[in-house]
C-alpha cells in the first residue's frame, strides 16, 4: 500500500533545483506545464523535451525514481494513446473489421504520449526536489496576497503539512486495522463490489473514530506548545527569493521566449 | 526553594454526556504543591484524574473550583495562559500525536516559532534541545521513521526548546519499549539535576517512582496518599487497594519480613536489597545448603503434541522497494499443545510479523508452518483463523459495531452458526471475561478501557480458538488491569487447554507466566527454551536490549559475592521459597 504512493516523494539532495525557493518552483512549474500543452511542432518537442531532460540531469534525482512516478499512469499514457492512433481520421495503415489505424493518428498518438510524460515529468521534478514543508510555505507565501479577500494563506497551509506529516501514520493503521479485522473473520477479497464496499465498514470506522482522537489530541498538543495561528509566528527556515531563483527565473524565461518567439518569427 | 505549582483545593468535572446536566467529578479538591526543581510522580490507575489534573497544570483546562498557581500566575487569567504554557510544558502520552511536523528539528522549532523568536535563537535552541535528547542525528528525519521511544524525545526536546521551567509527563512512558522508556527516565532524571527543571511524571508504574524526590497517589479524583516514594512503598495494601503495585524487590522484602527475616527498614532498591540479604545469609558459598532444584512441571509438555510448528521461515518486507527489509530469518520453532509460550525481543525484531504468519495474515516468503497437523494453505484460512486467535496490539481500536454484542460476535456471523448457538457462546465468553450482561446493548465506545480491552478480546476469544496469540495484551493498562487479562488468560489456559501464545516487553509477566520463550533478535531466533533456561543467560538478554526479570537481576547480583546461589530466580513466589530454604538449611540461627 504504502510503496504505491511514492509519486513524488521528497528526494534528498543539494542540487540547483533542490536550492531554489519553493516559490520560484511553484510558479515557472506552472509555466512550464502551460508551455508543454502548447508545444506544436516537432522542433518544440525536441526543444521541450530536451530542456525537460537538462533539468532532470540538474536535478541529480535517479531517473529510475522519476519513472516509477510514470509507472502507475502507464496504463491511462497507453489508453489515450491507442485512442488516438485509432479516431483520428487520415491515412489507413491497416484495419480490423471496421476499426481503422491511421498515420495521422500515430503521430498524435505518440505526440500525446510524449506530452503527458513530460508533463508528469515536470510536475514530479518539482515534489521530488522540495520537501513538504517548504512546498507548504512556498503555497503559504503565495496565498499571502489573497489573505485581502479572506483566504486564510496560513491555516492552509498548515492543514496541509499536517495532512503529510498523517498520512504514512494513517496508511500504517489501516493496514493494521485491516489485518486485525481478518483476523476475526473480516473478508475483503471475495463478494461484488457492493458487498466489498460493505465489507471495508470495519475497517472506515476505526480508522475514522482513531483519525478524530488523533486530531483532538494534536490540537491539545499544539495548544501546550503555545499555538495560536499564524500572528506573530516566525520560522526556523525562511524561504528566500536569491540570487539563484533570478537566474533560473531568467534561464526558463529566456528559454520560453526562445521557443515561442521562434513560432512568430518564422 | 521556590514554589513552582500551588494547587489550592482543585476540582474540575467532565459533562457525562453532551445533553445531560450530570457532571463526574475527575478531580476533587485536590491541593498540593510543586517545588522548583522538584521531581515528582503522580501515580494513580487509569481513570484515577492524573491526567485531567496534568491538562489543568498549564491551562489547556481551567478549574471548576479552586485555583492554580504557575509560577505565581493564577491559570484563570486568560492574559497570562501563553506564559503558563511556555513556562510548564505538557508532554503526552501517544508518541504520534503530538508531532506536527514532517522532518524532526522543524517540529522541535514549532514551540519557539510559535513564540515568534528570531530565527538564528530558534536555531540555537533546536540544536541544544536534540543534544539534550540525543537525538541530534536525527535532525533531519521524517518522525514516521522513529520508534516510540525516539518520538517521546523529540517530544520532550519539542518542549525544551521553549525553555520551560517545568515538563509535566502525562503518561509518556506507558506506549514504550523497556528500552525506549529508560532513555526517557534518564533523560528526565538527567534534566532535572543539571538543568534544575521540576518535572512532573504521571505514570502508573510503580518503579518509576523509586528516585522520584515524592509521590503522590490518586484515587478517583482524590490524594490517596504523599511523601517520599519510600514512605509510600511501605504502605503496600494501601497502594494496592488504589489498583498499583510495588516494585518486586519491595513485595520481596516485604514477605520476608513477613515470614520473620530480619530486615531493617524497607528496601526499594536493588542495591539496599542485595546488602539487607547480605546481612542474613552470612555465608560467602551457600552450595552444600542448596537443595537439587527441582525440575519446574511443564503440563507434561514434553509428551504435549506440537500444535504450530515452523520450518525455516522467511519473510522479506516490501521486496523490491527501497523499504525491503529482511523480517524474519530462517526461523525454526514449535509450540507445543497446552503451554504458554512467550515470545519475546526488541522493537522491530520481528515478534509481530512472526505471528501473524501463525494465522495466514502475512504469508512466508519462503518456509512452512503446519497448524495442528495441517500445513497452512491460501484455502483454509477460514478454518485456520477459528483455530487461531490473534489478537494485535491495542485491541480496543478495532471496535465498530453499534453494541457490544454485535462486535463480539462480528466472526461467529460470518460461520454459519445458529443464533441460538451465538447467543450461548457470547454468555460464556462474557462470564469468562468478567463482563456484565447489561453491557451487551450499550455501544463498545461508551466503555472504560479496561472494558473495550476486553470486550476486543472477547470476539477472538467467541470462536473458541484452539491457539490465542496476543500481541501485548496488557499495553498501557494500569497494574490492577494487566492482572485480569492475566488471570484471564491463566483460566483459559488451565480450563480449557487452550495454548497461548504471548509477545510482551514485561520480563517480569513473562518470567511469571509463561513456561516457554523464544527470543528474537533482528528477525533472527536465537534462543528457544525454558524460561528458566533463558534468563540463566542474562547477559546475553540484556545485549539485546532486553530486561531481565527484577528478581532475576537481584539474584545475580547477589551471586557476585555469595557462590553457589541456586539460579535463576525468576519471580517473587520462587525467591520467597528459596531464600526459606537456604536460611532453614544454614540454621536459621542468623533470623
Amino acid at each position: 500500500m504504502i510503496n504505491n504512493i511514492t509519486l513524488g516523494q521528497y528526494v534528498p539532495g543539494n542540487s540547483v533545483l533542490h536550492r531554489l525557493d519553493p516559490r520560484t518552483k511553484i510558479i515557472w512549474t506552472a509555466a512550464l506545464m502551460v508551455a508543454i500543452f502548447m508545444v506544436d511542432s516537432w522542433n518544440e518537442y525536441v526543444m521541450m523535451g530536451s530542456f525537460t531532460l537538462i533539468l532532470l540531469l540538474i536535478s541529480g534525482v535517479p531517473v529510475k525514481q522519476t519513472l516509477r512516478g510514470i509507472k502507475p499512469l502507464v496504463f491511462i499514457l497507453l489508453l489515450t494513446a491507442l485512442l488516438n492512433i485509432f479516431f483520428v481520421e487520415g491515412t489507413v495503415i491497416f484495419r480490423i473489421g471496421p476499426v481503422k489505424a491511421t498515420y495521422e493518428g500515430l503521430i498524435s498518438a505518440v505526440k500525446l504520449f510524449l506530452r503527458l510524460v513530460m508533463l508528469v515529468t515536470t510536475a514530479s521534478l518539482m515534489t521530488l526536489t522540495t520537501t513538504p514543508m517548504s512546498m507548504t510555505d512556498g503555497i503559504e507565501k503565495l496565498l499571502k496576497p489573497f489573505g485581502r479577500i479572506g483566504v486564510p494563506s496560513h491555516e492552509i497551509a498548515m492543514m496541509m503539512s499536517i495532512a503529510l506529516r498523517f498520512i504514512p501514520t494513517l496508511l500504517e493503521e489501516a493496514q493494521r486495522i485491516m489485518k486485525a479485522q481478518s483476523s476475526r473473520g473480516a473478508d475483503f477479497d471475495t463478494g461484488n463490489i457492493f458487498q466489498r464496499l460493505k465489507s471495508f465498514i470495519p475497517v472506515l470506522i476505526p480508522l475514522f473514530v482513531s483519525a478524530f482522537k488523533r486530531a483532538d489530541e494534536l490540537a491539545e498538543a499544539m495548544e501546550s506548545r503555545c499555538y495560536r495561528g499564524g500572528e506573530g509566528r516566525t520560522r526556523l527556515k525562511t524561504i528566500n527569493f536569491t540570487r539563484l531563483d533570478l537566474m533560473a527565473s531568467l534561464f526558463v524565461i529566456v528559454f520560453l521566449m526562445l521557443m515561442f518567439g521562434y513560432r512568430f518569427i518564422f | 526553594m521556590n514554589e513552582m505549582i500551588r494547587i489550592d483545593n482543585v476540582s474540575y468535572e467532565y459533562r457525562t454526556q453532551a445533553e445531560s446536566y450530570l457532571y463526574d467529578r475527575a478531580v476533587d479538591g485536590v491541593t498540593a504543591n510543586i517545588m522548583q526543581g522538584e521531581f515528582v510522580v503522580i501515580l494513580g490507575r487509569n481513570g484515577s484524574g492524573k491526567s485531567t489534573l496534568a491538562r489543568l497544570l498549564n491551562a489547556l483546562l481551567i478549574p471548576v473550583e479552586g485555583a492554580i498557581y504557575v509560577d505565581g500566575m493564577d491559570t484563570k487569567d486568560g492574559e497570562l495562559t501563553w506564559h503558563i504554557r511556555k513556562n510548564v510544558g505538557l508532554v503526552f502520552q501517544n508518541p504520534d500525536n503530538q508531532i506536527v511536523s514532517t522532518t524532526v528539528e522543524e517540529d522541535v522549532a514549532f514551540g519557539p516559532e510559535n513564540l515568534g523568536l528570531p530565527q538564528e535563537i530558534i536555531r540555537e535552541r533546536v540544536d541544544a534541545s536534540l543534544k539534550l535528547v540525543d537525538m541530534m542525528d536525527y535532525a533531519q528525519h521524517s518522525p514516521h521513521m522513529l520508534s516510540g521511544g525516539q518520538k517521546q524525545r523529540i517530544a520532550i526536546a519539542g518542549i525544551l526548546a521553549m525553555e520551560p521551567k517545568c515538563i509535566v509527563l502525562d503518561e509518556a512512558t506507558s506506549m514504550l519499549d523497556p528500552q525506549g522508556r529508560k532513555d526517557v527516565m534518564s533523560i528526565l532524571h538527567k534534566l532535572n539535576k543539571e538543568k534544575g527543571i521540576t518535572i512532573v511524571l504521571i505514570t502508573h508504574h510503580m518503579s518509576e517512582a523509586t528516585y522520584a524526590d515524592r509521590a503522590i497517589i490518586m484515587q478517583e479524583g482524590r490524594i490517596l496518599l504523599e511523601g517520599t516514594p519510600r514512605s509510600i512503598f511501605e504502605r503496600i495494601e494501601t497502594v494496592r487497594s488504589a489498583g498499583l503495585d510495588v516494585p518486586k524487590i519491595t513485595d520481596l522484602a516485604d514477605r520476608l519480613k513477613k515470614r520473620g527475616f530480619s530486615i531493617n527498614g524497607l528496601p526499594i532498591t536493588r542495591s539496599e536489597m542485595v546488602s539487607a540479604l547480605k546481612n542474613i545469609i552470612k555465608y560467602k558459598d551457600v552450595t552444600p545448603f542448596v537443595k537439587k532444584r527441582q525440575q519446574i512441571n511443564l503440563n507434561n509438555s514434553s509428551h504435549a503434541k506440537d500444535i504450530i510448528t515452523v520450518k525455516d521461515l522467511n519473510y522479506v518486507y516490501m521486496p523490491g522497494t527501497t523499504y525491503e527489509k529482511e523480517a524474519l530469518k530462517n526461523i525454526n520453532l514449535s509450540i507445543k499443545e497446552g503451554e504458554i509460550f512467550g515470545i519475546i525481543g526488541h522493537t522491530g525484531s520481528g515478534k509481530s510479523t512472526l505471528v501473524q504468519h501463525f494465522n495466514g495474515i502475512l504469508k512466508p516468503t519462503s518456509g512452512n508452518i503446519e497448524v495442528d497437523g495441517q500445513p497452512i494453505t491460501g484455502k483454509n484460512l477460514k478454518e485456520l483463523r477459528k483455530k487461531v486467535g490473534l489478537i494485535f496490539q491495542y485491541p480496543e481500536q478495532q471496535l465498530f459495531e453499534e453494541t457490544v454484542y454485535k462486535d463480539i460476535t462480528f466472526g461467529l456471523q460470518r460461520m454459519n452458526f445458529s443464533e441460538a448457538e451465538i447467543k450461548e457462546r457470547v454468555l460464556q465468553v462474557i462470564d469468562l471475561l468478567d463482563l456484565s450482561p447489561e453491557l451487551l446493548d450499550k455501544s463498545p465506545f461508551e466503555l472504560s478501557g479496561g472494558q473495550k480491552r476486553r470486550v476486543a478480546i472477547a470476539g477472538v476469544l467467541i470462536m473458541k480458538p484452539k491457539v490465542l496469540v496476543l500481541d501485548e495484551p496488557t499495553a498501557g493498562l494500569d497494574p490492577s488491569g494487566s492482572r485480569e487479562v492475566f488471570n484471564i488468560l491463566t483460566e483459559l489456559n488451565k480450563k480449557e487447554g487452550t495454548t497461548i501464545v504471548l509477545i510482551s516487553h514485561s520480563m517480569d509477566d513473562i518470567a511469571e507466566y509463561c513456561h516457554r520463550v523464544a527470543v528474537m533478535n533482528n528477525g533472527e531466533l536465537v534462543m528457544c527454551d525454558t524460561v528458566e533456561n533463558v534468563f540463566l543467560k542474562s547477559e546475553q538478554i540484556s545485549t539485546m536490549g532486553l530486561d531481565i526479570p527484577q528478581i532475576t537481576e537481584l539474584f545475580n547480583t547477589l551471586a557476585q559475592d555469595i557462590n553457589g546461589l541456586p539460579q535463576p530466580v525468576l519471580t517473587v513466589e520462587s525467591a520467597v521459597e528459596v531464600l526459606d530454604n537456604l536460611i532453614n538449611q544454614t540454621g536459621g540461627g542468623s533470623l
